[in-house]
């Protein structure tokens, strides 16, 4: 067992972690999940928002098995190898805001991290200036570390309570989407809300994306996988270990697609994208530097929740909640463009960010 | 006397950063860095082997770890 985590945690762990999750995020793609969405934490929180009826855009609402998988493989993972470890207290409401703002910037462009990735292994050329954006963003983010940001420390907690209550949400989560299932031809069960068409009405098997969902939690939990941690290292520190696992996902989710006839190059009419380019990367620049002030990307915010992160349950929390506010008042974009008022939230949302940044120090 | 840094209860990259830091003020000789979780402690081994120092102990202390690296 101890060798086994060690070698998740080396270089060549941390690549093999990659290459199976982009094998695992294609084929999901081809089992039913949306297109260039087989793994998207932003989007499919954005659909378990949908599901609870936080916002009522009927075309994106589906109790994603994937996300509730992600926390619980990686508290089960943590129980495993003794690394659940209660704590919270660290500038949580900050970090709600900063989830909220994430997720907005991340349904401006239509994609987390993960996602982006995964657009590019698909061909879609307007995933280039997310990707621009993105890294934009975490530079932004790394001036503000290398300047004394930062959260301050967390506590501790002596009572479990602390870090079992997310995964226990999710396993909540999971129990009414067994026994709630979707009504044939319905929008709604007993008490969840589902798509009849959109993105939330394509999904793999409920179980296969379960499983999914519980080994990458498990295999990310052990490698501490992060796409944010990827490109601040990189500039940070000019260290590479982080970003071999993106580069490892992005090329096996490349060939794959390629096998799966799944590669469709170009900019125009890709699937869940539009082409304003300016607002592809001013999203992500949002979401890149909301991440990067919160310490780890939207899956690595699941994976420390399941640990028993308390504050980065509070970060997941926040990405939900601002995925309600970002269907609720017109924020999210859609294929025809940006929604009504997607520019403006934008542009607050980065002001929001950079006051984070300027004013939260160590000390 | 080596030097101690306090990195508990700290995000990420900040245990590494105030590492880098130490490594960066002393040039050599021996530190001590306190860290709460394993992936600190991953990281902040890592970083200090980058460097060119090395790990000389890893001690399970209270509810985390206590890093000691040295150059000579």
């Amino acid at each position: 067992m101890g060798e086994w985590k060690n070698f998740l945690a080396t270089r060549w762990g941390i690549i093999f972690v990659g290459i199976l999750i982009g094998i695992l995020a294609s084929i999901l793609q081809k089992l039913g999940n949306p297109p260039n969405m087989g793994i998207c934490v932003a989007c499919m929180e954005r659909d378990i928002a949908g599901a609870l009826g936080f916002h009522r855009a009927s075309v994106v609402q589906y109790m994603r098995p994937e996300i509730l998988g992600f926390v619980l493989g990686a508290f089960l993972s943590a129980l495993a190898f003794r690394e659940f470890r209660p704590r919270g207290g660290s500038a949580p409401f900050i970090r709600f805001i900063l989830g909220v703002f994430a997720m907005i910037g991340a349904l401006v462009f239509l994609g987390c991290p993960w996602r982006t990735l995964l657009r590019l292994a698909g061909g879609d050329g307007n995933a280039i200036f997310g990707l621009l954006g993105l890294i934009f963003g975490i530079w932004i983010g790394t001036r503000f570390l290398k300047a004394g940001y930062s959260l301050g420390r967390t506590q501790v907690s002596t009572s479990k309570a602390v870090g079992l209550g997310f995964p226990l949400l999710m396993l909540g989560l999971l129990i009414l989407l067994l026994i709630d299932p979707q009504p044939e031809g319905e929008s709604r069960g007993m008490l969840l809300f589902y798509s009849l068409k959109g993105p939330g009405s394509q999904h793999a098997p409920l179980l296969i994306s379960l499983a999914v969902g519980l080994l990458i939690g498990v295999i990310a939990q052990r490698s501490r996988f992060c796409t944010m941690g990827a490109f601040r290292d990189l500039i940070l520190f000019r260290q590479g270990h982080l970003f071999s696992g993106i580069a490892a996902l992005f090329i096996a989710a490349f060939i794959t697609n390629l096998i799966l006839g799944q590669f469709n190059p170009g900019f125009e009419k890709q699937p869940i994208a539009h082409t304003m380019q300016l607002w592809n990367f001013l999203g992500m620049t949002l979401a890149g530097l909301a991440f990067t002030l919160a310490g780890g990307c939207p899956g690595r915010q699941l994976f420390m929740s399941g640990e028993g992160d308390g504050d980065a349950a509070v970060f997941a929390t926040g990405m939900i909640v601002g995925a309600a506010i970002a269907h609720n008042f017109g924020l999210a974009s859609s294929p025809s463009g940006i929604g009504p008022n997607g520019a403006v939230a934008t542009v607050i949302g980065l002001i929001v960010c950079l006051i984070i940044g300027l004013t939260m120090r160590r000390r | 006397m080596a030097e101690i840094v306090d990195a508990r209860g700290l995000s990420c990259p900040e245990p590494v950063l105030l590492t880098l830091e130490a490594i960066k003020r002393l040039g050599k000789g021996e530190i001590e860095i306190l860290v709460d979780t394993d992936t600190s402690k991953e990281n902040v081994s890592r970083a200090a082997s980058s460097m060119g120092w090395q790990i000389e102990n890893v001690i399970e202390e209270g509810s985390g770890y206590r890093i000691r690296i040295k150059r000579d």
